[in-house]
């Protein structure tokens, strides 16, 4: 499903003397099946964008295109009933979203409210469950048992019960344990790939956009500056440093190796492992006698 | 070392001591840490580091062994002595934060503690001071980053001249910028004044900072040393969910692609060093 907004300007508290400008005539396509960064410094206006994504908030001027279904500054949207179940937002810290006396339940919840039928929703629940790596015992332990990592794996749980077409992500990783983290970036990225999702994450991690992202998008002070390929985008080390950001730390070994040995790699490289592929067959190649 | 502040006996605690099939959250745990010294407890999601910290300053009670801290063993009697001799700062810095201003917050926990007001104005200011935030006193909180957050919140634990300063994964929820300011205003501090940080972390350039490093997995110690000791154990430590550091990563990585490695690099720079190295070998 694409999401496409056109000029997009917000400002919160309108027309009250606390008005607070958060975007800027925002440009921004997410096509169908991408998967698109959004990186920029704290306070760049990323998490109001995010929220434009599902129609929590809506423009103040321009539009937002979710799908088929328009939402324009200056009308009020009703019935975002469809668009809120096809696209699910993972916030930052969802287990301070649990509620449920049981982790069957809060799962369950989501699904119920959009019309699942009890049966699906429990089968999806006891699915997820097992995905997530989560002990089966769980389902009948309340939430606020379970350990900080567990309850943030329950409350992902709970967005993908509903089965959503595009898949929202803020930070959905802060404060996890480094194998908790990459469990679950490789889950979402898994699920982009065998169900077809189109996703989204906002991330103050490089080293993640690069990974997992083909699309990058710059905010820097409300305004959406930048979008293109994921190597392009890290690539520019001057744009990035305009918007006070670094580019992952592979490209920056990469950089520094191919100053001190003189030595170009192929392509940029996104992950450690293909760094250290690039650099193994550089060194082979540059050590044979020509 | 120095005069123990902080030390665990043999300390066990479950949260359901009644169903025997409940693990203990922590146990058979020893460990002391000296004045002056800087220690970093690391250990996966639910390794028990939070039921340390709530042990540590007598929210919980173990109920085997013993937790002494200031010289003190801990119990409903000694806890608020305790307490008022240990700052801490926690995870999320818009949880903590009660004063309209930067210096009213610094100062919040002075007056509770009835500091005469002369004393409070000096303390306010030498503490943030410290943190580097001496030009923000009238600032509202939440209008500062995350990274002053968690700077003004250390100044208000400062401000209390505690012996043993508890991070409770202060850096975890802020952006890479801030987590380097919070880390190196830890370092300045402990350059300046020597003080006594115990810091509860997962993330390992934090933790390369620190004297020792205590690994703890599923309620029980697995480790403990120099930070140089702990990461050369490698696999031991990614099989227990954390991480090496980025250049012991691609040490292993490169090693893997047929680079030969010595496995000393410790910086990337060094690693890069160490490559053109081999390759100017030839």
């Amino acid at each position: 499903m694409d999401i496409l907004l056109k000029q997009v300007g917000y400002s919160y508290a309108k027309d009250t003397p606390f008005e607070k400008r958060a975007l800027t005539d925002v440009t921004l396509h997410i096509p169908s099946g991408s998967y698109t960064a959004i990186i920029g410094h704290t306070g760049s206006g990323k998490s109001t964008v995010l929220q434009h994504l599902n129609a929590l908030l809506q423009p103040t001027e321009g539009s937002v295109l979710i799908g088929e279904r328009k939402i324009e500054a200056g009308t009020k949207a009703k019935n975002l009933r469809d668009v809120r179940k096809k696209v699910g937002i993972v916030f930052q810290f969802p287990e301070q979203q649990l509620f449920d006396e049981t982790v069957l339940k809060d799962i369950m919840f989501g699904p119920l409210n959009f019309g699942v039928p009890e049966e699906e929703a429990r089968r999806r629940a006891i699915a997820l469950v097992e995905q997530l790596g989560l002990p089966e015992g769980v389902l009948e332990k309340s939430p606020f048992d379970l350990s900080g990592g567990q309850m943030r794996r329950v409350a992902i749980a709970g967005v993908l019960a509903m089965e959503p077409d595009v898949l929202v992500l803020d930070e959905p990783t802060a404060g996890l344990d480094p194998r908790g983290r990459r469990e679950i970036m490789d889950l979402f990225y898994r699920l982009h790939q065998e169900k077809g999702l189109t996703t989204v994450l906002v991330t103050h991690s490089m080293e993640d956009a690069a990974r997992y992202a083909d699309t990058v998008a710059i905010m820097h002070g409300g305004k959406c500056v930048a979008t293109g390929d994921v190597r392009d985008v890290f690539a520019n080390e001057e744009q990035l440093g305009d918007y006070r950001l670094e580019p992952p730390r592979t490209v920056r070994m990469q950089r520094e190796f191919e100053e001190k040995t003189g030595l170009t790699l192929d392509e940029l490289a996104l992950t450690e492992e293909a760094l250290a592929r690039s650099i193994a067959q550089a060194l082979t190649e540059g050590r044979e006698p020509k | 070392m120095k005069g123990s502040i902080l030390s665990f006996e043999q300390v066990t605690f479950t949260y359901v001591p009644e169903d025997e099939a409940v693990k203990p959250a922590v146990s058979d745990l020893s460990f002391s840490i000296g004045e002056g010294e800087w220690v970093a407890l690391v250990g996966h999601n639910g390794s028990g580091k939070s039921t340390i910290a709530k042990l540590m300053n007598g929210l919980l009670f173990p109920q085997q062994g013993t937790v002494q801290a200031m010289g003190l063993k801990m119990s409903e009697e000694s806890l608020w002595n305790i307490r008022s001799q240990m700052g801490m700062v926690f995870q999320n810095p818009d949880n903590q934060f009660v004063g309209a201003t930067v210096q009213d917050d610094v100062a919040f926990a002075l007056e509770n503690n009835g500091v005469p007001h002369e004393e409070m104005v000096v303390r306010v200011r030498e503490s943030l001071q410290q943190v580097k935030m001496a030009d923000y006193l009238d600032h509202e909180p939440h209008h500062l980053s995350g990274g002053q957050k968690q700077r003004v919140a250390i100044a208000g634990a400062l401000a209390l001249r505690p012996r043993l300063l508890i991070l409770d994964e202060a850096t975890s929820m802020l952006d890479p910028q801030g987590r380097r300011e919070v880390i190196e205003t830890i370092r300045e501090l402990r350059e300046a004044t020597g003080l006594t940080v115990l810091s509860i972390t997962h993330d390992l350039e934090e933790a390369a900072l620190a004297d020792r490093v205590l690994v703890m997995n599923a309620g029980h110690k697995q480790m403990e040393g120099t930070p140089d000791e702990v990461f050369s154990s490698g696999e031991e430590l990614t099989e227990m969910g954390l991480d090496l550091p980025f250049a012991m990563r691609m040490a292993g990585l490169l090693k893997q692609a047929g680079v030969p490695m010595t496995g000393e690099s410790m910086t990337e720079h060094e690693l890069v060093e160490e490559l053109w190295t081999y390759y100017s070998s030839k």
